[in-house]
């Protein structure tokens, strides 16, 4: 019962950062929700830990934290390499 | 000293990750050994003998203030999203900071980051740029009062 | 223990919600970097919390995923909002922008 409660909060959060990645008016905006739907991803993991109880899924977690920190960090790279060629 | 501190850093982070028996100590004290090695000359800090000193103070100082903050900045946050025409007067400021050393920089940084109604966008040398969702005050002083005046007095007194 | 540990629960699941509203809502591109960044860090901390109060065993990993998430999150939203200043697309509501004369004046005005 209080896990449907929990669940359907953060997916109206993913629900929300989706459509924004979908209307949003250029490429910044897109990679702005990427970043909060990663989060919102991670938060979403752990939960599944404690339902499942199992302890692998933290260790999930700790990887796909480090992979959308990554992320963020080539699509910067890509927004400023975009301007002028080089850097 | 830079190795041995390094070492017990990498040994620490494999200990918390994997588990506190026999086997895994003797494992994760090879591969810190070699990583030490391999990383020694990209790392460059200085420790002391007041380390322990400013560890306790970043520890019950420094840490409970910013969660206090963390937690104004989300009621703002919720205040600004939640209120029916959204009240914004954007800008960005510079911001001087007297604290030196990359570490001390990162921590007021994110600190600035994590503070209600403000962004931090670049460091040069002892400024920071920042964006604030609602900027007050007259001149260059106060904004920088308002913006970082509570942090660096304390981290000042942690990171020389 | 366990009403605990579903209390920081459902509290970090209203700071998703309070995230995800507010990189819809808010206006322009910095805004939304701030509402996405805050609400999301603190949604994450409380969670994790939650976590360490259903098992008592995992805090170990619960520290290494707080220390690395207070770190990283805020770095990332920051190399975010320079690309986008480098990019010239800068939102056109800001009433005061100091960044753009940097280089020209940095001897007197700044105390």
């Amino acid at each position: 019962m209080m896990d449907i409660i929990v669940f359907s909060l953060m997916g109206l959060g993913v629900v929300f950062s989706v459509i924004r990645m979908f209307i949003g008016p250029n490429l910044c905006d897109r990679v702005v929700s990427l970043d909060t739907l990663n989060m919102i991803v991670i938060g979403i993991i752990v939960v599944l830990a404690v339902v499942f109880k199992s302890e692998l899924y933290l260790d999930i977690a700790i990887v796909y934290s480090i992979l959308a920190f990554l992320e963020t960090i080539v699509f910067v790279r890509y927004l400023e390499g975009k301007k002028d060629g080089n850097s | 000293m830079k190795y041995f501190t390094t070492f017990i850093t990498l040994l620490l982070v494999y200990l918390l990750l994997a588990g506190f028996q026999v086997n895994e100590v003797i494992l994760g004290s090879v591969l810190s050994v070699i990583l030490t090695v391999i990383l020694t000359k990209y790392v460059d800090y200085k420790i002391d003998i007041l380390f322990p000193i400013r560890f306790l103070k970043f520890l019950f100082i420094y840490i409970p203030v910013f969660i206090y903050k963390l937690v104004l900045a989300n009621l703002d946050v919720a205040r600004r999203v939640l209120s029916f025409k959204i009240p914004l007067n954007p800008g960005i400021v510079k911001v001087k900071t007297d604290i030196k050393g990359d570490l001390g920089k990162l921590t007021l940084a994110n600190s600035i980051t994590l503070t209600p109604g403000t962004l931090s966008i670049d460091v040069e040398d002892d400024v920071i740029y920042v964006h604030a969702i609602d900027v007050k005050g007259k001149n260059k002083k106060e904004h920088s009062k308002n913006i970082a005046g509570t942090f660096e007095k304390i981290l000042g007194g942690i990171f020389k | 223990m366990e009403i605990v540990s579903y209390i920081f629960l459902i509290i970090g699941g209203l700071f998703f919600l309070l995230g995800g509203l507010g990189v819809l809502r808010m206006p322009d591109t910095f805004n939304r970097i701030q509402a996405g960044t805050k609400a999301t860090t603190l949604g994450v901390f409380s969670t994790l919390i939650g976590v360490a109060f259903a098992n008592p065993d995992w805090i170990a990993k619960v520290i290494v995923i707080i220390v690395f998430v207070a770190i990283s999150n805020p770095i990332g939203s920051s190399a975010i909002a320079k690309a986008i200043y480098n990019s010239k697309n800068v939102p056109g509501n800001l009433v005061i922008d100091e960044l753009k004369e940097r280089g020209e004046d940095n001897d007197n005005d700044v105390v």
